[in-house]
């Protein structure tokens, strides 16, 4: 019999569920993060205009550059202060 | 000590030793003295002057930690008090507490290697007696399952055939390096996963590695998780990038690196899977694979390994030899280093008729200043790899690397007029603001300059890198390979 010692970390993944989507916007805080690629800007600004509009709050992030993980400080503000959270992925 | 082994004289011999020939009547005379068994490692007749325990498995051997034969050791109440090995007379009749014996031998013979210790078989005997000290885990495969299947199935592998990584082959592996087999070389992206040494060893086996590359690849392995060179968004990006190892000093030579003819291509061991047992540690220790954290629109072939070393013996002029890629970078000379650079593909860079350095340093920059695409500056680091034909011409002249560096950068500052978004009939490009400026093709330090290649041909070529380049994503990283 053939044993071979296992090359991958061993990490069995976390599966966490999503939460549920919130039926209506009214009353929630909406996150824009902008990840710093170029153009994500044009994508969120108008998502600003049309959150506010509708008198959702929203609140405005950024990461210091899209080649890199947010920042954990960034990842625990956006946590604590949104009950959604909007992403411009790519340009 | 272990259990099962008689007391009294302990002999361990193989008939494949001269020394051992030579005591055999010695041994019969300390049989018929009583109190004696011997072991014998390969001929289980041998010797015939008394009536020896086969040892061919090597077990008893192991277990007494044999590194000589002919070995002779005293135990009393499941103890060794005294050993000796080899042929010592005066140190046999210590051990035997037997005056006298081997009088018509000579006084010394030196023994010869015991088989237990053979590479290959300590490995397979450190497995039988669970004496690896390997913490992976271990994964039995069935009885009619085939291991390279089995490999391909469990998602291990980058599309090629992977070795099996047995214990004993990790092993071998990992007697390649001084470094612990439990040292945590670092966070390997994208799942932030601790990379020990031991861990990179299996998947250096696997990558198809030899035991004395593997100092090479866990340099590699630094390199690439050194916070500069964004090993996290290498991998994610949607451009061609992977990382590109290059390799420089004495271990070149040392473990037959190709830095020449097809140095950027198959066929050498070395450079082959030292590159593929990078992309290994980041798929299978990090847990990056394509289509999921590794976004790339196209990828390219080097993704699967892209490794080479620099010719640094390569022909040099009037002002001497141009500098190496690690030296540049810092390295002490005669030390070996990686540098590890967000590349893709391969460029090509061809002029068979410029004979001046001032006519071949224009084409470089025609062709570096097309990298990614004419209209964009600054738009990623390169390296220019330079053929020994295409040196020649810039050694003739009494041009250093420097020196060409310098013009590079000159050749490679464009009018911004040129560049804007429209201009040309292109609508890729810069921002108006361009306009009336010059700008530069490559940020300060992003043109990396290495030689390598065959003697024949007028072909050098251009590692293109990610367009974030530098501070804001991958900036390439030196590290010198330890032992």
């Amino acid at each position: 019999m053939t044993i071979l010692l296992d090359p991958t970390a061993e990490r069995s993944p976390a599966i966490r569920p999503r939460l549920a989507r919130p039926d209506r916007l009214d009353g929630k805080t909406v996150g824009l993060l902008d990840i710093s690629k170029p153009r994500g800007d044009v994508f969120l600004n108008r998502l600003d205009v049309r959150l506010t509009e509708r008198g959702i709050s929203v609140k405005r992030y950024m990461k210091p550059t899209m080649t890199r993980p947010a920042p954990i400080p960034l990842r625990q503000q956006i946590g604590t202060e949104v009950d959604l959270l909007i992403e411009g992925l790519a340009d | 000590m272990p259990d099962g082994l008689p007391n009294g004289l302990i002999a361990v011999v193989k008939r494949d030793c001269p020394t051992c020939e030579l005591t055999a009547p010695v041994l019969g005379a300390l049989a018929r003295a009583g109190g004696l068994t011997v072991y014998t490692q390969d001929d289980p007749n041998f010797p015939a002057t008394v009536s020896p325990i086969d040892d061919h498995d090597l077990g008893v051997s192991h277990q007494l930690g044999i590194e000589i034969v002919p070995t002779l050791i005293r135990r009393e109440n499941g103890a060794e008090i005294a050993r000796t090995y080899g042929w010592d007379r005066a140190e046999w009749e210590r051990v035997s507490g037997i005056a006298g014996i081997g009088a018509d031998l000579p006084a010394m013979r030196p023994g010869c290697g015991a088989k237990n210790i053979e590479p290959g078989i300590i490995e397979r005997l450190k497995v039988r007696f669970n004496q690896t000290g390997l913490l992976a885990r271990p994964i039995s495969l069935g009885a009619d399952e085939d291991e390279i299947e089995a490999m391909f199935d469990r998602g291990w592998s980058d599309g090629l055939p992977l070795v099996p990584p047995t214990a004993e082959r990790v092993l071998r592996m990992l007697a390649g390096t001084a470094r612990d087999p439990q040292e945590v070389i670092g966070a390997v992206p994208p799942d932030l996963a601790p990379a020990t040494v031991e861990k990179i060893a299996i998947n250096a086996v696997m990558a198809g590695c030899k035991p004395e590359y593997l100092p090479v690849v866990l340099a590699a392995v630094e390199a690439v998780l050194e916070e500069p060179f964004a090993m996290h968004g290498v991998l994610a990006t949607t451009m061609y990038v992977g990382p590109v190892v290059i390799v420089n000093g004495p271990v070149r030579r040392q473990i037959g690196m190709n830095a020449r003819g097809n140095a950027l291509g198959q066929g050498n061991r070395a450079n082959a899977t030292i590159g593929r047992a990078l992309q290994l540690v980041i798929r299978n220790i990090g847990g990056g694979r394509p289509q999921e954290v590794d976004r790339a629109t196209l990828g390219n072939p080097g993704k699967l390994t892209y490794c080479f070393a620099e010719d640094e013996e390569a022909e040099s002029g009037a002002v001497g030899p141009w500098t190496s890629l690690a030296a540049d970078r810092g390295v002490p000379a005669g030390k070996s280093a990686v540098t590890v650079f967000a590349g893709f593909g391969l460029q090509g860079v061809v002029d068979q008729k410029s004979r001046t350095p001032e006519s071949l340093a224009r084409t470089f920059a025609e062709c570096l200043n097309a990298v990614h695409h004419p209209k964009l500056a600054p738009s990623c680091d390169a390296v220019l790899v330079v053929c020994p034909e295409h040196a020649r011409t810039f050694h003739a002249a009494g041009w250093t690397k420097a020196r060409l560096l310098e013009e590079l950068a000159i050749l490679c500052r464009l009018p911004g007029d040129d560049l804007v978004a429209g201009a040309r009939g292109i609508a890729e490009g810069l921002a108006e603001s361009a306009r009336g400026q010059m700008i530069d093709k490559f940020r300060p330090g992003g043109l990396l300059i290495v030689r390598a290649g065959g003697g024949a041909g007028m072909f050098s070529g251009i590692i293109g890198g990610w367009s974030a380049s530098g501070a804001r994503g991958s900036a390439p990283v030196t590290k010198e390979i330890k032992p």
